[in-house]
């Protein structure tokens, strides 16, 4: 049994990397009916150990049997939730104000982490990455680029967003103001155009080939592909349309 | 390709596969890092890395949000580069052949993790009471084994799409009519206009975007003249 922790930002230095590496995983148990509640109880079991009682207490099991319910999050910011809920536990908060703290801090977290990382980081880092290629960086050169610079943002992130979480308890809510947060997709967008408009002709000229490059038929055909796949963005997937094209024109290329 | 020779792919696809979503997410399963990977593994990465490329264009269409369906691009990038680097040099056909197979694990791919999370969500069912308890094997249990079949999954789909892709690329690649420059030319604009509209969807309500996109092909205009 372990001894009772009055809060969450007391607690060992070990527990808080236990939390974090369980973060890394906290989608093991994904599903449509819980989301990544059950990861959440998951990651933030090492840390309930610490309740009144320890392991085998009446509060240990009520608060992980609380914490793996339905839950949603972007998960590199589940670590605020995870911080937060920690402390809350740890401070013995009431449950039911617990459980409103987790509807209402679900949907943000999964909306601010969407814009962030998904639709500006990700592919930020896969342009600059695809730019490095076109400018005739090697294997190890690109893919390095690509996983040093993606994860300097992601382990950042997920290390700010337990830290906060654990110092700021149920007071979490305001951390979503930070700068980055909110004004950080303008700005990452904003890069990722202009890295846009160099690495992709300069990667599309390499994979092209020396005989090839990038000659008018083809800048001409990619944009009259491009206006026509962005008018119909909600109706259609891009890659399903590549996948039927190339489909048709290796079914053609083996048939003549 | 034999049982054995797929066996060492087939355990990197598991374990890229399990980086999309279960552990730990720092997108080494990106296609541009799993196919040059994957052509290392074959002996030829600048291969790998090629289609690698191709496919990190293509998949900037697709991206993880939440719940929504998705390709699997970790087990896709790992055939694609394989199959790429097992080809001989100057194949006119081996490229779009192994975009398509490539394509079509995504896809596979994307609907075993639908298969994947229906079944945790089962399994859950099954132990929802203990979790209610507050029992903690239950829930590590749970969580584990819901990782352990992703493991499994990854590496499932990786094998047979090795086995099934393999001869038939290979039986593509010689038979191939089209000449080396078209070949590439389709790929080239297919890989284009996936990239450049699915940047437009993601990016489209950015301020001054546009601006931005056209200083950067200024930049690229530039390198060429002073090339």
């Amino acid at each position: 049994m372990t001894a009772p922790t009055s809060s969450g930002a007391d607690l060992p230095v070990r527990v808080k990397f236990a939390m974090y590496f369980r973060l890394l995983a906290m989608q093991g148990s994904w599903n449509y009916e819980t989301l990544n509640g059950t990861g959440i109880g998951f990651t933030m079991e090492p840390a309930l150990r610490y309740l009144p009682g320890g392991i085998d207490g009446p509060a240990y099991r009520a608060a992980l049997a609380r914490e793996s319910r339905y839950f949603n999050a972007h998960p590199y910011l589940a670590g605020i939730a995870v911080g937060a809920l920690v402390r809350a536990e740890l401070d013995g908060v009431e449950p039911a104000r617990i459980e409103r703290f987790r509807t209402a801090l679900a949907g943000p977290l999964g909306s601010v982490g969407d814009r962030l990382v998904w639709a500006s980081w990700l592919p930020f880092c896969s342009l600059v990455a695809i730019g490095v290629y076109g400018a005739g960086g090697s294997p190890m050169g690109v893919v390095g680029t690509f996983l040093l610079l993606y994860n300097a943002g992601h382990i950042l992130l997920r290390a700010w967003g337990l830290r906060i979480g654990l110092s700021r308890g149920l007071h979490v809510a305001s951390a979503l103001g930070n700068p980055v947060l909110r004004q950080g997709p303008q700005y990452i967008g904003c890069a990722a155009a202009l890295v846009a408009g160099v690495a992709l002709p300069l990667a599309l000229q390499r994979v092209a080939g020396p005989g090839l490059g990038l000659v008018g038929g083809i800048i001409g055909a990619a944009l009259i592909g491009i206006v026509l796949l962005a008018r119909l963005r909600e109706h259609a997937e891009g890659w399903r349309i590549a996948l039927g094209v190339l489909a048709i024109f290796v079914l053609y290329s083996v048939l003549t | 390709m034999s049982l054995i020779e797929a066996l060492p792919i087939a355990l990197l696809g598991a374990l890229l596969g399990l980086d999309v979503v279960s552990f730990p997410q720092a997108m080494i399963s990106r296609p541009i890092v799993a196919a040059t990977l994957a052509g290392a593994f074959i002996g030829h990465p600048p291969a790998g890395l090629l289609i690698g490329v191709v496919l990190e264009m293509i998949a900037l269409d697709t991206l993880p949000f939440g719940a929504s369906r998705y390709p699997e691009w970790g087990s896709a990038g790992v055939v694609g580069g394989a199959l790429f680097g097992a080809q001989p040099h100057g194949m006119p056909g081996a490229l779009p052949a192994c975009l398509l197979a490539a394509l079509l694990t995504a896809s596979i791919s994307g609907w075993s993790m639908v298969v994947l999370r229906r079944l945790i969500a089962m399994r859950l069912e099954q132990t929802r009471d203990r979790i209610e308890e507050g029992s903690r094997n239950a829930l590590l249990s749970l969580h584990l084994s819901g990782m352990s079949m992703d493991l499994l999954r990854g590496g499932l789909v990786t094998i047979t799409a090795m086995m099934i892709f393999a001869p038939l690329v290979r039986a593509i690649v010689a038979i191939w009519g089209s000449d080396s420059a078209p070949s590439r030319a389709v790929v080239v604009v297919i890989a284009a206009i996936v990239a450049g509209a699915a940047l437009w969807k993601v990016f489209h309500s950015v301020r001054h975007v546009l601006w931005f996109f056209l200083a950067g092909l200024l930049v690229w205009v530039g390198l060429l003249v002073t090339r």
